[in-house]
């Protein structure tokens, strides 16, 4: 059972902040690191797997640091999003070549192992180069579990995959997380991530944004105001006969045309805004959601 | 932890290094010294201005130095611009054991390609004198080391190392080396001449004590190993920086 620990952990390229404050605790089971592109998970993956240092504050894998610490390597199996791989050896060559630089005693073995284990048994003798994106996610994978490392770090794993391979995966990583490996995986998907994870760490913008087990994450981006955008014939007498209504909480004009709305109840709103456009002969030429977006709601998440 | 060579390392360094069409240069370059030798052999006869021009001039001054460009950047350079070498990295093995075992391979290549033509092409310049050939192959061979070091820190420090060598190479090592005479003092192929001059029996390199040229070449060999297995130590994997 291993556990990582980040205190107070920010991290910044010359002026740019990529990491701001974070403390968290992953734990045994399956974490999902998830954030939309360009929060900071790539970053922090970077720091729990001891390839690169905090600028500020600590991170440590059982008391341990991570920072120019390559004992720490025997318990951690890191999958990198970035897809270059040995492309000039075989699969199995790749995967005993990791075996051999852990300095596993039957390297071989160990190798056959975790090739079964992603399914890559058949493809195993083709050099990599003919690999599709999904087999060189898997072999990538099958490198990382040689060692049977007691921490799995994995970098938007689920990318490049098709549904058969994501299903695969998704069970591989709750089987180890059910074994007590710590498992950690990021992801900008928050379907993908709720299907496997147990813990939910959220980052947004380089803050730890949410913390909590999905259903928690869920309630907190379901139970928010929507805004929508509504192009009618009388924007100014519709948006004063929507305030009128207690489903909506504001209503704007804008300078380009239309009216920007936040509904408090979502469902209310949708019963109430036709039945009101028509009793006062208002034409409604266009109703569209404006915060569909994950990152919109990761926006609210923060604000929150 | 401690240092050792390790095979697995030098084993993907050799696919590394042949897997690229760029490892095809490593054949031509010594070809071409070779092939040059009989050419002067054959049109200027065995004559020791020619042979010393031709085995210097393009043998230590211009082939080593390729070589141990192509060889050494070959096995680290790529790994680090797309990332993989986070796979040797990310395990619990001492970053100069990595450094070492490629620069094992890198020096394997520069004999091959290197130390051996020159000396081949030595014999060919001039046969009734085989120590002519053997001095010059050992400097090419203490000159080509000290290249692989110092490549191999440039390949960790900058992702365009093999243009940066190249410049180096052009500007530093030959235009600058062969106009200003200060340069030797700080130019390995020149350390590399003083090396072979003793067992040789030439001239070379003026001014150049054969004491300095080892000391220099084995500090830029060591301090090379040090640093870049110093900066593998802190190797950044997300390159955002």
């Amino acid at each position: 059972m291993s556990t990582i620990l980040l205190e107070h952990v920010s991290r910044w390229y010359r002026n740019v902040v990529a990491v701001n404050d974070v403390s968290m605790t992953i734990g045994p089971g399956v974490t999902g690191l998830l954030g939309p592109n360009g929060a900071g998970k790539s970053t922090l993956i970077a720091m729990m797997s001891g390839f690169l240092a905090p600028s500020t504050g600590t991170v440590t894998l059982d008391g341990e640091p991570l920072w120019r610490n390559e004992k720490v390597y025997r318990k951690i199996g890191l999958v990198p999003e970035r897809e270059a791989l040995f492309d000039y050896l075989t699969g199995r060559q790749f995967v005993v070549a990791n075996a051999e630089l852990h300095g596993l005693a039957e390297p071989g073995a160990a190798a056959q192992a975790a090739i079964a284990l992603v399914e890559m048994t058949d493809a195993q003798d083709r050099t990599i180069s003919t690999y599709s994106k999904g087999m060189r996610q898997r072999i990538k994978m099958a490198s990382s579990l040689v060692h049977d490392p007691a921490v799995l770090l994995l970098d938007e794993p689920f990318n490049g995959m098709d549904p058969r391979q994501r299903m695969h995966l998704m069970g591989l990583l709750r089987t180890m997380g059910a074994e007590g490996r710590t498992v950690l995986f990021s992801s900008h998907i928050l379907e993908e991530v709720e299907q496997v994870a147990r813990q939910i760490e959220v980052v947004v913008a380089g803050r730890h944004a949410a913390s909590g087990d999905f259903g928690a994450i869920r309630r907190l981006m379901t139970d928010r105001p929507n805004r929508f955008v509504l192009r009618t014939g009388d924007d100014r007498t519709m948006a004063s006969i929507l305030l009128a209504d207690g489903s909506v909480r504001g209503a704007r004009l804008r300078s380009e045309g239309g009216i920007e709305i936040e509904a408090s109840d979502f469902g209310r709103f949708s019963e109430v805004l036709p039945r009101m456009a028509r009793d006062h002969g208002i034409r409604l030429l266009d109703v569209s959601p404006t915060d569909e977006s994950l990152e919109s709601v990761f926006a609210y998440l923060v604000s929150a | 932890m401690s240092v050792a060579f390790s095979p697995t390392v030098a084993r993907i360094g050799v696919h590394s290094v042949f897997g690229r069409r760029r490892g095809v240069l490593l054949f031509v370059l010594p070809a071409v010294l070779i092939g040059l030798a009989v050419l002067v052999r054959l049109l200027v006869g065995e004559d020791e201005l020619a042979a010393r021009h031709t085995l210097y001039g393009l043998g230590l001054v211009v082939v080593v130095p390729l070589v141990a460009l192509l060889a050494t950047t070959g096995l680290l350079a790529p790994e680090i611009d797309d990332g993989s070498i986070s796979y040797l990295l990310a395990k619990p093995i001492s970053r100069y054991s990595i450094v070492l075992s490629k620069l094992a391979v890198a020096a394997v290549c520069v004999v091959a390609f290197a130390v051996v033509p020159v000396l081949a092409a030595g014999l060919v310049l001039r046969t009734s004198d085989p120590w002519f050939g053997l001095g010059l192959a050992l400097g090419a061979f203490a000159g080509g080391l000290a290249y692989c070091a110092l490549f191999a820190l440039l390949s960790v420090l900058t992702r365009h190392a093999v243009v940066v060598g190249l410049i180096y190479l052009l500007i530093w090592e030959s235009l600058l080396g062969g106009l200003l005479d200060g340069v030797r003092w700080l130019s390995v192929s020149r350390w590399s001449g003083a090396i072979a001059e003793p067992v040789a029996d030439v001239s070379l390199v003026d001014g150049l004590g054969l004491g300095y040229a080892v000391v220099a070449t084995v500090l830029v060999i060591v301090v090379g190993v040090w640093l870049t297995g110093r900066r593998l130590r802190a190797f950044n994997l997300t390159g955002d920086e």
